[in-house]
């Protein structure tokens, strides 16, 4: 039988997907040990989850969460920098350690038989960190060099910028690596005093998934982090996220020169919402028509219609706090304020006169949803979704809730939360390029001067 | 271990693999062509990628965009090119592999009725963005260009990097994508792999359904390069670039892809550099501190690969003494060779890698992605096990040997890359190069 190209296959049955039960018990000292199990292959993924991170770095001391981290694996327990390392490596484990603005992810995959001398090495590396001065010097230095580093990478300058001004004395308001200057000040006191305070077993998740029963890869964690007690006397972490963000800076347009730039690379936002929002899934979806796939509005229109950009796309940045909504692009020099005017139009007409249509409705809710099981294959996937629930205090059945709440999503209700979430007047744009190239469009888009931004 | 599957070759000359994996409600689609830059010519460059960028925008029966109908099935989807092969993938539900089967079929079989000047001249531009975002706008994004112009020959077609030049994208011409197509973009010159939640006879029912009336075409033209001579001394070059530190490359031949040695010298690659007690890391970054970081890697080829070694020096320190320090852990490795310590931890991480690969049954790198690697380079989409047991095997002496073979002083392209008016930090001797 011969194909029929006159239409698209209609899709099958969809078949049922049973999210992995995640089980959860408490130890003595409040730490959460959470387990799921994944038989496919024999690996076990780890993940420790301490929603401590950036945001929670003091005032003149931003890069403090991230180095404190950095500073785990350079020695801990009986084992120096190298041991540790070398520990790992026979194990063949892979080390992971994340900091972001609300939390410190700290991640091991290793075989199945080697749980327990990888769950060994990472509550040694969160309970007994050695934090010696030699390896402090060291590591600092290795970031300040990183730091130089990023002076030349036009996303890291853009990110940068884009939150400074956005978010100025807001936690959000620098990057997780911090500052030279700042870096420059640190004193191992000070990592040694951050790592008394916020490293805390009653406030650390860790989840446990893969190839063994609930019951292993449990007592494989009590074994390990049994001995981690309270350190007497340490009061708690006030929550850093009681501050509101601040109103949008004066001046919108703000350059970064970068002579001779081939490209412009561009961020325009505004600070949006928390993860917590009941406005979640409509954004998640108002994202998708807009600029979070392939085929939404802002691609098809700055890469396949114009051919201004490799990609564009927009992002809600779901944090504990308000985080931003942001358009990330980079585009050819001639065409930056073209690029400009184009992603504004859109952010307007989707909240105007070009609302969210069923049919890209539908196309948005098909598309998280129909691939929503891809996301928990791998023992890593279904880590971290768990660990999710856990950083954001989400529901137990969240992951059964959410195919269901996305499908409920109406046009009406998706045109409406880009009505209140979404402002054309209070968007920030940052631009890093070529002064010389842009100066002369930059004036037809009548937002003011440009403020030049420095970096150094 | 290994990935059960299997093959079955349609008539019209398209390798079938089917993997059977039930744990997620998914399928990998999976499909490679057997062609990459390596079948450009000099003038010509750049357009093995830039056909992969059209294969996304539309066939004669669905000529409204290759995405779309897949994503709001809830698929994930993307291609890649290198120098050896393309592929193009889809990770989709259960219930949209026909979906999946209709639209790669479509485009394999009629891609060109859809295929427009406008079209064209849109994906040359995003393919120019790209360029300009991914190597011109990027720290030490042209190095790489530099390194693969100057261990091949001007004729080789590793000469240039899969991107191409901005000169040669700019000169294309539709009738070239045409004959491109024709040539390459044939079922006898594919391999389809699907794995996931899928009964293998069903999926080859389907794959007969939807590719069997393709016609086969003709065997592509075999790629007609001499290998490249030997580098009868070192070459060093300089570029200077928008940088703050200066980073040294080293580029060496090695063997290719499956070859005697490859194994052993990737081995080499995670012994030199691969986690901090690895010699150069330790030497250079933990212990001396001239260096930021270190990286080595084997770069594994159909036509041959090379080896190289990436350091940045750290703020005051200069490239020569960062090239001294390799030079002395490489001499030392060649002349002790590894310890037994050394190659067991090398072994336990790459053995343990072999594992990892196992979790995925779609996109670059899961299940389907090697079962036509093997396919393709190999003619053995079973090969995995083979595959673990070249590196099982690897003994120390072979990899001192393979180390003393192929990384040699005199035998090595030294790019300095350099912070702009800032020559006299590159190594002695080194010759600026043009890249753009």
């Amino acid at each position: 039988m011969r194909v029929d190209r006159s239409r698209l296959p209609a899709l099958g049955p969809e078949r049922p997907f049973t999210f992995p039960e995640i089980r959860r018990q408490t130890l003595g000292s409040g730490l959460r040990v959470w387990t799921a199990e994944h038989r496919q292959v024999p690996l076990v993924s780890v993940l420790v989850l301490l929603p401590v991170g950036a945001a929670a770095d003091p005032a003149g001391r931003p890069g403090l969460a991230a180095i404190t981290a950095d500073m785990l694996d350079e020695g801990c327990g009986d084992r120096s920098a190298l041991d540790v390392h070398e520990a790992l490596g026979r194990i063949g484990a892979q080390l992971d350690t994340d900091v972001g603005y609300d939390a410190t992810l700290i991640g091991l995959t290793t075989l199945g038989r080697f749980l327990d001398q990888g769950l060994e090495l990472v509550a040694d590396m969160l309970i007994r960190p050695r934090l010696e001065q030699r390896e402090f010097d060291r590591v600092r230095e290795l970031r300040l060099n990183r730091l130089l580093q990023l002076r030349d990478m036009p996303p890291a300058l853009a990110d940068r910028v884009f939150a400074q001004l956005l978010y100025r004395n807001h936690p959000y308001g620098h990057m997780p690596i911090g500052t030279e200057g700042a870096l420059r000040a640190l004193t191992l006191r000070d990592i040694t005093a951050f790592h008394r305070r916020a490293f805390r077993p009653a406030d650390v998740t860790v989840v446990l998934a893969g190839d063994a029963p609930h019951e292993t890869l449990a007592d494989a964690a009590a074994r390990a982090f049994g001995r981690w007690t309270e350190t007497p006397g340490e009061t708690a972490f006030d929550d850093p996220l009681g501050a509101e963000p601040p109103a949008p800076p004066p001046n919108r347009l703000a350059l970064v020169h970068r002579a001779g730039a081939a490209q412009s690379e561009l961020r325009i936002g505004h600070v949006a919402e928390s993860r917590k929002t009941p406005d979640y899934h409509a954004l998640l979806v108002l994202n998708m028509v807009l600029g979070g796939q392939f085929v939404s509005r802002v691609n098809m229109n700055l890469r396949e219609e114009k051919g201004y950009t490799y990609g564009a796309r927009t992002s809600f940045e779901f944090r504990r706090g308000r985080g931003p909504f942001v358009f990330h692009a980079s585009v050819q020099s001639d065409v930056t304020a073209d690029a400009v005017r184009e992603t504004f139009a859109e952010v307007r007409a989707i909240r105007g006169d070009r609302p969210v249509t069923r049919s890209e409705l539908e196309l948005g809710r098909a598309a998280l949803t129909r691939g929503y099981p891809r996301s928990f294959e791998t023992a890593e996937q279904i880590a971290r979704a768990a660990a999710q629930l856990a950083l954001y205090d989400l529901p137990h059945d969240y992951f059964s809730t959410f195919v269901p709440m996305v499908m409920a999503l109406t046009p009406e209700d998706v045109t409406r939360a880009a009505a209140t979430h979404l402002d054309p007047s209070r968007l920030l744009t940052v631009i890093v390029g070529d002064r010389e190239r842009l100066t002369p469009s930059l004036a037809s888009l009548e937002m003011g001067d440009a403020s030049e931004v420095a970096v150094g | 271990m290994n990935i059960p599957f299997t093959k079955h070759t349609l008539a019209n000359g398209l390798d079938v693999l089917v993997h059977e994996d039930r744990a997620c409600p998914i399928v990998a689609v999976n499909v490679w062509y057997h062609v990459g830059s390596k079948n450009e010519i000099t003038g010509h460059t750049g357009f093995a990628h830039l056909f992969e960028h059209l294969m996304f925008e539309g066939s004669q029966h669905y000529d409204r965009g290759y995405f779309h109908p897949l994503q709001e099935a809830g698929a994930s989807l993307n291609g890649s090119t290198n120098a050896d092969r393309t592929n193009y993938w889809e990770v989709v539900p259960t219930n949209a592999l026909e979906l999946a089967l209709w639209m790669e079929s479509d485009r394999m079989g009629f891609l060109l009725p859809a295929l427009s000047e406008a079209k064209f001249e849109n994906q040359r531009d995003v393919v120019l963005n790209e360029r300009r975002q991914n190597y011109e706008n990027r720290p030490y994004g042209l190095a790489g260009m530099a390194i693969v112009a100057a261990l091949y020959p001007a004729a080789h077609p590793y000469h240039w990097l899969t991107i191409g030049a901005a000169d040669d994208l700019r000169a294309a011409t539709l009738d070239e994508v045409r004959a491109f197509f024709q040539t390459y973009y044939r079922p006898r010159n594919a391999s389809l792999a699907l794995a996931g939640d899928v009964d293998p006879r069903r999926a080859l029912d389907l794959a007969e359904h939807y590719f069997g009336e393709i016609d086969g075409g003709q065997p592509a033209p075999p790629v007609a390069a001499a290998a490249p001579p030997p580098l009868s001394s070192e070459i060093r070059m300089v570029l200077e670039d928008r940088v703050e530190l200066p980073r040294l490359y080293l580029a060496w031949h090695s063997p290719a892809l499956f070859d005697e040695g490859d194994a052993e010298l990737d081995l080499v690659a995670d012994l030199l550099a691969s986690g901090k007690t690895s010699r150069l890391y330790r030497a250079l970054v933990y212990e001396q501190r001239i260096a930021t970081e270190v990286a080595a890697s084997q770069n594994s080829r159909e036509l041959g690969s090379f080896f190289q070694i990436v350091a940045t020096a750290a703020p005051g320190r200069t490239l020569a003494e960062v090239e001294r320090a390799i030079s002395r852990e490489l001499a030392t490795l060649v002349d002790k060779g590894p310890t037994a310590s050394e190659l067991e931890r090398c072994l336990a991480q790459a053995e343990a890698h072999f594992i990892y690969r196992l979790q995925t049954v779609g996109g670059f790198g899961g299940k389907s992605d090697q079962l036509n690697a093997y396919n393709v380079f190999k003619d053995d989409p079973g090969y995995f096990a083979r595959d673990l047991a070249r590196y099982r095997s690897a003994t120390a002496s072979a990899l001192r040997q393979m180390a003393g073979r192929y990384l040699r002083p005199a035998q090595r392209v030294v790019l300095s890359v350099v912070p702009r008016g800032r020559l006299a930090l590159a190594l002695p001797g080194s010759g600026p190069v043009a890249v753009s």
